[in-house]
């Protein structure tokens, strides 16, 4: 008990120190870079605009809500209180619109595709790799493990171009392409009404198909080439071979004894990729025009928009270190055995 | 006066015989490194002879945009008339160049960072290795788009950039072979005859992570082909010529659209895919030479 309480405790600090590190690099980055963003928009308006320097100011600390009055530890205080309470201020690019409500518009749509792709791709692989673990002598076995190890090192925005290709350029031999492509641009077509009706997620889901699709492709070599190998090492364990000897069903073999001990040390792979995925995310997005939050960062930069950036990324690195603390958790209790000896270290 | 070995193993008789025959093992010894070696050195001489044999020409021909492939241009037009083919014969260099910059630089500060910190121990280590941790769940690639906007990018930033950012994951492999490396004898001597530091590290453990640091160095040019691909795509990295510009611009240009020159997307996209295939495959076959356990 008091191990798993330490392991937790641990595993918690950690988290919070990896959020507060990046509040903090993004703190220095848009106060105290030179030519940072806050003087280069104190000096456009003083250059432009003809205001007075504390006018000029003071629109400043509006704009980008940080007292500038106040000596620069101050300033980093209530910036820090503000992130806490995830009150990121307003956007630049569009004014008075809270950063907090376009990020809770924009990030369930980059969840529902980067998870649905990461959730199909893992149910895939899962299968595809156990089973060629028990099939190493046939044909198949090399076939498929070469093309899952060419997917897994293709980047995945080169794959949404193929498949944007494949779908939505090539004919067939008939008229039309496979997808209306340009008809696909954003969440879901005009007209149709958000919420739980069936032509809204029928819609939704046809959006989000190509992205999902390119997430699911570019995932699911890596979870076959894991499983393989976690299955591999897990069928050569003294358990499995007593099973067998017991003359348990090979069926029951397969699920409950090498299949469980075999996913255990892939779930940690799991969030370990979701952090990755969602960095790419910001290509695909590009690539499908799929109003997500990578998207929406994208616009961020180009339109400087700081606090919609700041915001954005700071989500980004939550929604990451939250799950890989998650998956480490789910982990510990599936597998006692890893509070024991990592619970320890640092 | 030495006295020369009765007998001799590959390894005491002569360094390049023992380089040769690993690098004949590595190349030879199973066909998809085979065939990775093949790709990887076919890019590398296109790279280098294209600049003479298929010079780009910046010359536009506005009555011949955007032309399917012919007996004139291989890979038909670009949308300002240029020849394709010539523009992906150049496309690699630039690629090629900075992903080895970036790797070298980056591999140089994984080694000293992870030799050094598994060697001297202690709470610089494991402060060192929470940092680590701490710096791998931050997303690399919104990262860089984050800071493009306040640095301005441009090759030679971008490759420093991408190096200092790959730290973590580097320094963790390198520490945790250092490790090992530290607990066989010879550590244990070099230590007891008490050399500096800097002679264990560069001296005693460095030679004995070159297999170690050449399989990384293909991933690691891997990884930055990926992002500098991804960021010029985005735009953020500044145009030159190479293959991920040629993809931006068939993007912008919506050639996609245009049934007759998907050319121009489909071969910078599939060269950039054999690239990163035949750097992940040869990779591997380092792997085996070096890491003989791993042996199917």
């Amino acid at each position: 008990m008091q191990t798993t309480i330490r392991f937790i405790v641990n595993r918690l600090l950690k988290m919070l120190f990896t959020i507060w590190l990046v509040t903090t690099i993004i703190f220095f980055l848009i106060r105290l870079m030179p030519s940072n963003p806050i003087d280069r928009y104190i000096e456009t308006q003083m250059v432009q605009y003809g205001l007075g320097a504390e006018e000029a100011k003071a629109q400043a600390s509006f704009l980008f809500s940080m007292d500038l009055d106040q000596s620069l530890l101050e300033q980093y205080g209530a910036y820090l209180l503000k992130v806490i309470q995830l009150d990121f201020g307003n956007s630049l690019l569009s004014p008075g619109v809270p950063v907090m409500s376009i990020i809770a518009e924009r990030l369930p749509w980059t969840l529902f595709t980067v998870g649905s792709g990461l959730l199909l791709s893992f149910v895939i692989g899962i299968s595809a790799g156990a089973l060629l673990a028990y099939r190493r002598d046939r044909w198949y076995e090399p076939v498929v493990s070469g093309v899952s190890s060419f997917l897994s090192s293709i980047p995945d925005f080169l794959i949404a171009i193929f498949l944007l290709i494949l779908f939505g350029v090539v004919t067939w031999g008939g008229g039309n392409p496979i997808l209306p492509i340009d008809m696909l641009r954003g969440n879901y077509s005009i007209g149709v009404t958000p919420g739980w009706n069936l032509a809204f997620l029928t819609d939704a889901f046809v959006h989000g198909l190509l992205p999902i699709l390119t997430y699911a492709i570019s995932q699911v070599g890596i979870w076959v080439l894991l499983m393989k190998g976690s299955t591999i090492s897990t069928l050569s364990a003294d358990y499995v071979t007593l099973a067998k000897v017991r003359g348990i069903k090979p069926r029951r073999i397969l699920t409950a004894y090498v299949g469980r001990n075999a996913l255990l040390p892939i779930s940690t792979e799991f969030a370990m990729r979701l952090g990755f995925i969602i960095g790419g995310s910001l290509i695909i997005e590009q690539l499908f025009v799929y109003q997500g939050i990578g998207l929406e960062l994208l616009k961020a930069t180009s339109g400087q928009d700081y606090p919609l950036m700041q915001g954005i990324f700071l989500i980004m690195t939550i929604a990451i270190v939250v799950s890989s603390f998650l998956a480490e958790i789910f982990y510990a209790v599936l597998d006692p055995r890893i509070k024991a000896t990592k619970g320890a270290i640092t | 006066m030495t006295q020369p070995a009765v007998f001799q193993t590959i390894s005491q008789s002569s360094k390049w015989k023992k380089t040769l025959v690993q690098a004949r093992y590595a190349i030879f010894h199973d066909v998809s490194g085979f065939i990775g070696f093949v790709i990887l050195a076919l890019i590398c001489i296109l790279s280098v002879i294209s600049p003479w044999v298929f010079p780009v020409d910046s010359a536009s021909n506005a009555a011949a945009i955007l032309q399917p492939p012919s007996t004139e241009h291989i890979l038909g037009t670009d949308h300002l008339g240029r020849d394709i083919f010539a523009q992906i014969a150049n496309g690699g260099r630039d690629l090629l160049v900075m992903a080895l910059i970036t790797a070298t630089l980056g591999i140089f500060l994984g080694v000293i960072l992870g030799a050094f910190s598994a060697i001297i121990g202690g709470k610089v280590d494991s402060l060192l290795l929470l940092l680590a941790d701490v710096w791998l769940s931050i997303p690399r690639l919104p990262l860089l788009v984050v800071l493009s906007a306040f640095i301005t990018l441009n090759s030679v930033t971008f490759a420093v950039l991408l190096a200092i950012l790959s730290w973590a994951g580097l320094y963790r492999t390198i520490r945790a072979e250092v490790l090992s490396l530290k607990e066989r004898p010879f550590i244990e001597a070099a230590f007891m005859q008490d050399l500096s530091l800097s002679h264990i590290v560069f001296k005693e453990i460095a030679p004995n992570l070159i297999g170690f640091i050449a399989i990384n160095y293909t991933l690691l040019m891997k990884a930055t082909i990926y992002a500098q691909v991804g960021l010029v795509f985005l735009g953020i990295l500044p145009l030159e010529q190479n293959w991920g510009v040629m993809i931006n611009q068939a993007w912008t240009q919506g050639v996609i659209y245009n049934p007759d020159s998907i050319v121009y997307i489909l071969a910078p996209t599939l060269m950039i895919c054999l690239l990163i295939v035949s750097l992940v495959w040869v990779g591997k076959s380092l792997e085996d030479v070096f890491h003989p356990s791993l042996r199917k």
